[in-house]
């Protein structure tokens, strides 16, 4: 009780409100603004990508044996060796590259994935009804995918606050910063309260792009997400 | 590229406590997440909660999940033992899911004739249904050890020495080979991991995985 | 799935609120049983055991050290790169490491926070009674490699700089260093109040010099050992109301085997000259060689090999 205490007065303590950009709300806005920068580029890429390729079904392979690639990478190793290749004046667009190139094996799983999981039956039902190619995809192969694909998303988004935590090694700020100078300095209450307000921030994002997934699935519609994540899995 | 053949045996004796880091929570997360993915998958009713409480755990971010088990479990902050046990925590939470999807894709047709000619549900479950659930079995566990061979170089940043120290070596030297050397270490070790865990999977497992079809059928949109 | 998460969510804090009340002691720096660093078992008697911090700098003295001792007909055992000072001292204390090479302002900052030393001498002295008890330390070595605050030469000609205090004229200044640096009493806050400096502090870390360099940050905390203040022209401003405590290489031992090894590690100190020091610095950074060869080269140049 006693350590959860003292990290709870170091949170609240006012002079968590001191510094201006070394304040811990500044640096909480700045951890969020990394990771919706970074999931909104990679989802940029991922997106049309990944439902090309659920629609056509075509680079599939290669897709999966990316995503499999890509969880091999060490975050922190990504990040200092960017930041190092691309010089400290673009640091701050130096890790936005290492977060996005870890989102975006997740949203591009979910992509495709999503659209995997359609039912076939439905799509040469739309097909029959006379929809063109484009059509099936804007009007049913996307709608029907998007608990998934947020559920990529999800994924790409608890990534990039796990590792923007990390990122704070190069100097970049977040919530990470008090970490390691709790560390430094030997304060545990300023370790244990750093970290108890990102793994709240990491599961408050998590909360709310799971009930988006809820909010997202059509109504009516009841699609069998695990079936699709073991078939997922299994061609991984 | 000079740096990395000066310091060979650096970048070994590194590879070989990472693996001694990673080996305790792979195994250790298999043989966890085998009951508790087994459990959601048997019982509907708690699978909700099951796989939301895995859920949660995998969403914690790393550099701040050792921090709460130090004061949860006593355990020392900068130490080996804090890393071994969150690395654990994080294969189970991964694999528990992938547990409860493979027995899920266990053909029901197959548990049932293995009811109906006399099999126990202890047989039947160590014959039939885990010989059946391998693959998805073995894609989980895939999964789980790339994932934490790459996650344990965060090791280095409470003080525990394992491939990340090239990372926060080299930032510090300013060297890019030996970061670099870092990662495709890493990458090599995850990779290696896999072939070795494909391998045993077509000694082990040596019939296909679960039919297609039946897999198609079930992934049902009813409109 | 809302309510399910929330449900269980809930369960989960209270659980781990419930069994906080089980770890109350301090997670850092407690007992090395736990397997803080090295791990438990004491070396057979008779090695010495050299540590080294996860500072590339420090793995290069404890690597002489080391070699030092192997030539003259000592078993050493190595244990680098232990890290943070909760992690090895207890570890120093309790006799699993018994030679660590350590920087006397530091240490002795870190051992008595309120010290208020600030001399070579002065600190050496305030160290040796600061010690545990089942500590002492050796001579110190000529060379520092303590805090400095550091500009480059062209920011220093351009706003006549050459001492910490003439920072005061500058407006608009930004301070890099490790995250520490903003909590550390010779930070900020000590620079405002001794020198009547404001700045505003930038996490930097580990490319404090970059930064400074590229223009990022206009003073740096840099180590004075840092072998780029010679390369990168860089100019360490003169600490004239003694922000910094002399922070010179000194190494800690055991009391068990200082007498056995202190001629050996004393010879070895007293030829580490802070250019010395820079020099092999500069040997791992620039020209990327290892520990271990630069301390061997270093030892039969200087005649203390074999």
């Amino acid at each position: 009780m006693n350590l959860f205490l003292e990290a709870f007065a170091w949170i609240f303590s006012p002079d968590r409100l001191e510094g201006d950009a070394l304040s811990l709300p500044a640096n909480i806005g700045l951890h969020l603004w990394y990771t919706l920068v970074s999931v909104l580029i990679a989802a940029v890429i991922a997106v049309p990508l990944g439902w090309w390729i659920g629609h056509t079904g075509r680079g599939r392979n290669v897709a999966v044996v990316i995503s499999g690639m890509a969880r091999a990478i060490p975050s922190l190793g990504l990040v200092i060796l960017l930041v190092m290749l691309m010089g400290v004046a673009l640091k701050g667009p130096a890790a936005i590259v290492a977060f996005v190139v870890l989102a975006i094996p997740s949203i591009l799983a979910g992509a495709y994935s999503g659209i995997d999981a359609i039912d076939r039956r439905t799509l040469d039902a739309a097909r029959a009804v006379g929809m063109n190619s484009w059509q099936v995809l804007l009007r049913v192969e996307v709608p029907l995918s998007l608990p998934l694909l947020i559920g990529g998303l999800r994924a790409a988004a608890l990534q990039v606050v796990a590792t923007v935590a990390i990122a704070a090694y190069v100097g970049l700020g977040g919530i990470g910063f008090f970490i390691l100078q709790g560390i430094q300095t030997r304060r545990f209450d300023q370790i244990l309260g750093a970290s108890i307000v990102v793994v709240v921030l990491a599961l408050a994002i998590d909360a709310v792009l799971a009930l988006l997934q809820r909010v997202v699935t059509p109504a009516g519609v009841r699609i069998r997400l695990t079936q699709a994540r073991a078939a997922a899995v299994a061609t991984a | 590229m000079t740096w990395v053949i000066d310091n060979l045996g650096l970048i070994w004796s590194l590879t070989l406590k990472h693996l001694a880091q990673c080996a305790v929570p792979i195994i250790l997360g298999f043989l966890l997440a085998l009951p508790v993915g087994w459990v959601a998958h048997r019982y509907t009713r708690v699978r909700g909660v099951v796989l939301s409480v895995v859920g949660v755990l995998y969403a914690i971010p790393s550099f701040g999940l050792f921090a709460v088990l130090a004061s949860l479990f006593g355990i020392e902050y900068l130490s080996p033992t804090n890393l071994v046990v969150a690395l654990t925590i994080y294969a189970v939470a991964l694999m528990t899911r992938s547990v409860a999807d493979a027995f899920d894709s266990v053909d029901d047709d197959a548990r049932q004739a293995a009811t109906a000619i006399g099999y126990s549900p202890v047989r039947r479950f160590f014959t039939v249904e885990l010989p059946l659930a391998g693959p998805v079995l073995l894609a989980g566990l895939r999964v789980a050890a790339v994932s934490t061979v790459a996650l344990a170089t965060v090791g280095i940043l409470i003080g525990v020495e394992n491939l990340g120290y090239l990372f926060t070596n080299g930032s510090q030297r300013r060297i890019i080979a030996e970061v670099l050397a870092g990662v495709v270490a890493v990458g090599l070790m995850a990779w290696v991991f896999d072939l070795i865990l494909v391998a045993l999977g077509r000694v082990l497992l040596p019939w296909n995985t679960q039919a297609p079809r039946a897999a198609r059928t079930r992934r049902v949109a009813t409109a | 799935m809302n309510l399910t998460r929330r449900f269980a969510l809930a369960a989960l804090t209270a659980a781990a609120l419930a069994l906080a009340g089980c770890a109350s002691s301090d997670p850092l720096g407690g007992s090395s049983s736990t397997g803080t660093g090295p791990s438990g078992s004491a070396a057979p008697s008779g090695t010495i055991v050299v540590g080294s911090q996860a500072y590339y700098s420090n793995e290069i003295i404890a690597e002489i050290y080391a070699q030092a001792l192997e030539d003259a007909g000592n078993t050493v055992e190595r244990k680098f790169n232990i890290g943070q000072r909760d992690a090895y001292m207890p570890a120093l204390e309790s006799g699993e490491v018994t030679l660590f090479p350590e920087y006397t302002g530091n240490l002795l900052q870190w051992l008595d926070k309120d010290t208020t030393a600030t001399g070579d001498d002065d600190v050496y002295a305030a160290l040796q009674a600061a010690m545990p008890d089942s500590l002492t330390v050796l001579d110190q070595a000529p060379a520092t490699d303590q805090d400095s605050y550091t500009v480059t030469a062209a920011f220093a000609a351009e706003h006549g700089l050459s001492s910490i205090e003439d920072l005061a004229k500058v407006p608009n200044l930004t301070l890099g260093g490790p995250p520490e640096l903003q909590e550390r009493p010779y930070g900020p806050t000590g620079l405002k109040s001794i020198y009547g400096v404001d700045v505003t502090f930038s996490p930097t870390a580990d490319t404090t010099v970059d930064e400074l360099v590229a223009g990022g940050i206009q003073v740096g905390n840099v180590y004075t050992a840092d072998p780029r203040i010679a390369t990168d022209d860089l100019v360490v401003l003169k600490d004239t109301k003694n922000i910094f405590l002399a922070s010179h290489v000194v190494p800690v031992v055991n009391k068990d085997v200082a007498d056995k090894i202190a001629d050996t590690i004393n010879a070895v100190s007293a030829k580490l000259t802070a250019d010395a020091l820079r020099e092999l610095n500069k040997e791992s950074t620039v020209d990327e060689k290892s520990a271990p060869d630069i301390a061997k080269a270093w030892l039969a140049d200087q005649g203390l090999a074999g």
